[in-house]
């Protein structure tokens, strides 16, 4: 499969996952506060996801034979836009308006906003469910190009993620390609306090037709055989990969925080954790 | 109104390099905490407070939530009463439904979520499980209306519009943390099902500078005036109380009739206080102009053959923008300075 952008002398994953995670702490900055925990978490999912698995021109985010990146929990919008800063899509220096007035960049991520973001998705458990839809379109036009649609633990709380996971496993949407990330967190705290049943979410999935992969997120080599495994599956399935990852990864004294759903750092703590980040920078 | 995003931010291509400039530094987050001004008297969690303390009378009472406990103040009562609370999970359909089976069986359950979740999403349920059998369910939403800046996904523009067409349901739009402390203790004492917009965290305080006194179904005269009348509900009170104030500066002499309880309405006092003869009345929501409060006073107005100058202030027909709260709000019109602008040209006219 043909992939973009060329991965000819290309920096290596875990170097793509730092930079992710690097321009989501210069993104947090900006704010002071916010969604940094799950940037910093997802980032190797979003590495893997961008510069391996998927298909798509920078310069043209509606190229008709790109793979479609569904992001339903719109509050992981940093997580998305610092993967598309290092892809190229967005320039870089519109990392400082990130959720200032009149940004592409707002703190939920809205289709109409922002170049690469194909769904507004900041109401939860809607995604899934819209890419069944994408994917029957895509099914009509013979395109061979995958929907890949991120959501999350919290989400599966929502009755529409299942109307979804039903709907796909119905029309056997082997070109859906779920990805979960489970961090173990949400509003209210722990998901496993305030929605349960995710040692279960591999099993709810393969009763309703999926194929299901359970991976740590945060190990590159483990994403990219799972990621590899569900775009060559012959069976006609959708297929989840469900990610256990850990928040606010990369920044060890972030990483320690409670109730970091919506962390706030202290001014003189964001170079600190950039400094720590590029510590533990590996390539 | 159509955006292009493949067009940059201007600020980035007349500025350039780094070009912070002129340009507003205002951020989305800064402005979710609090409607306050600064220096403005403010009651932390005035809504958790209230119910903590009505939890001690009404052993009937339960709280609930969709994964916005801590966002709604209702982890105040969760703290202090676990065993009384429900920790829903990110599920409203599940939470209203919730709701309605406990009240079936005789409690008087307090279901919190951002508004959007409940009149969007949960619309249905709470139609058919809760209002239409009349059910007594308290259902509670932060971030009504444009109250915070996430873009359309959290914005609220249009909640009461929704709710305004569902029968047996009571709507209630607090102003304040005293209009809120008070309103608590009230819609428990009402039997049925009720829907009330809540101001969370710090929450300021301006009516108890007033006399006043928060009865269900009740407007409340907070001021007279000659030349005008603003007839308004929740926080857009306190704006247009302080809208009048800068208007005395000029010259403008504006009455406030705040309208806590938007269904059933205060006809009589609406109609009593229109017909004074020789006032613009306005109305002030923090909502579309379609479906809320100005629309139900024209109604109110015109069944009753009273006929002043009427004009409103509130949200466009639109999927607002996402951005900082004080700039949006005088965006579209309903920061105090935007709202006394209005009304003085409308007065000059
Ligand atoms: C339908 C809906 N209900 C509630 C919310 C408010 N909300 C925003 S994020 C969130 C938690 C979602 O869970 P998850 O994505 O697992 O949280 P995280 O991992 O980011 O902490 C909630 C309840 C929402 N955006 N949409
Ligand atoms: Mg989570």
């Amino acid at each position: 499969m043909e992939a973009s952008p060329s991965r000819v002398n290309a920096p290596s994953l875990a170097e793509r996952a730092y930079r992710i995670r690097r321009n989501a702490l210069r993104m947090g900055e900006v704010q002071g506060q916010g969604y940094i925990a799950q940037a910093l978490g997802v980032a190797d999912v979003l590495a893997v996801a961008y510069f391996h698995a998927m298909r798509y021109h920078p310069d043209d985010p509606e190229w008709e034979g790109r793979d479609r990146f569904l992001l339903s929990i719109g509050h992981y919008a940093i997580a998305a836009y610092s993967a598309m800063i290092e892809a190229g899509i967005i320039p870089e220096d519109e990392l400082e308006t990130y959720g200032s007035d009149d940004s592409r960049l707002p703190m939920s991520g809205m289709a109409s906003y922002t170049p690469g973001m194909e769904i507004s998705g900041g109401s939860l458990g809607q995604g899934l469910a819209i890419g069944v839809g994408y994917a029957l379109g895509l099914k009509r036009k013979k395109s061979d190009a995958f929907v890949y649609c991120l959501f999350s633990d919290g989400e599966c709380g929502e009755g529409a993620v299942w109307e979804g996971a039903s709907g796909a496993g119905h029309w056997k949407l082997d070109n859906l390609i779920g990805i979960i990330d489970v961090n173990n967190q949400q509003a209210d705290g722990p998901s496993s306090e305030v929605t349960g049943g995710l040692e279960h979410l591999a099993d709810r999935f393969t009763a309703f037709g999926w194929h299901a992969q359970r991976v740590n997120g945060n190990d590159i080599g483990a994403l990219v055989s799972a990621f590899d495994a569900a775009r060559s599956l012959r069976e006609p399935m959708p297929r989840v990969i469900i990610c256990d990852t850990r928040m606010a990864k990369g920044v060890p004294f972030l990483e320690q925080r409670e109730r970091n759903h919506f962390l706030r750092v202290d001014a003189d703590e964001w170079q600190q954790a950039l400094a720590v980040l590029e510590e533990g920078r590996t390539a | 109104m159509m955006r292009n995003k493949y067009a940059r931010p201007v600020r980035l291509t007349e500025q350039g390099e780094g070009g912070q400039g002129g340009a507003s530094r205002l951020t989305t987050s800064a402005m979710i905490a609090s409607l306050a001004a600064p220096g403005q008297r403010t009651k932390p969690a005035p809504f958790g407070q209230a119910l903590l303390a009505l939890a001690e009378t009404r052993p009937d009472l339960l709280g609930l939530s969709a994964d916005l406990s801590k966002y709604t103040d209702l982890h105040i009562f969760a703290k202090a009463h676990p065993d009384r609370f429900y920790q829903m999970g990110m599920s409203e359909q599940l939470l209203m439904c919730t709701a309605a089976g406990l009240a079936r069986e005789g409690f008087m359950p307090f279901a919190t979520t951002y508004a959007v979740f409940a009149a969007r999403r949960a619309y249905d349920f709470i139609c058919l499980a809760i209002a239409e059998e009349n059910l007594n369910v308290k259902v509670v939403c932060a971030l009504p209306g444009l109250t915070t800046g996430y873009g359309p996904s959290h914005q609220a523009t249009e909640d009461i519009a929704i709710f305004r067409g569902m029968p047996n349901l009571t709507i209630v739009d607090p102003c304040d943390a005293l209009d809120i402390e008070q309103a608590v203790p009230a819609i428990a004492a009402h039997s049925g099902p009720v829907y009330m917009r809540l101001l969370r965290g710090n929450v300021p305080i301006v009516l108890d500078e007033y006399d006043y006194k928060f009865e269900l179904g009740k407007a409340k005269l907070l001021r007279g005036g000659a030349d005008a009348l603003i007839i308004s509900s929740g926080f857009m009170t306190m704006r247009a109380l302080e809208a009048v104030e800068s208007l005395k500066a000029q010259r403008i002499d504006a009455g406030v009739l705040h309208v806590p309880t938007i269904k059933p309405l205060d006809e009589a006092t609406i109609i009593r206080e229109a017909s004074k003869t020789g006032r613009m009345v306005i109305v002030a929501e923090n909502h579309t102009v379609i479906g809320g409060l100005g629309e139900a006073v024209a109604g109110v107005l015109l069944r009753a053959g009273v006929t002043p100058a009427f004009r409103q202030i509130g949200l466009p027909d639109e999927f607002l923008d996402a951005g900082a709260l004080p700039t949006l709000h005088d965006r579209y019109g309903i920061s105090t300075a935007a709202m006394s602008k209005s009304i003085k040209r409308w007065l000059a006219a």
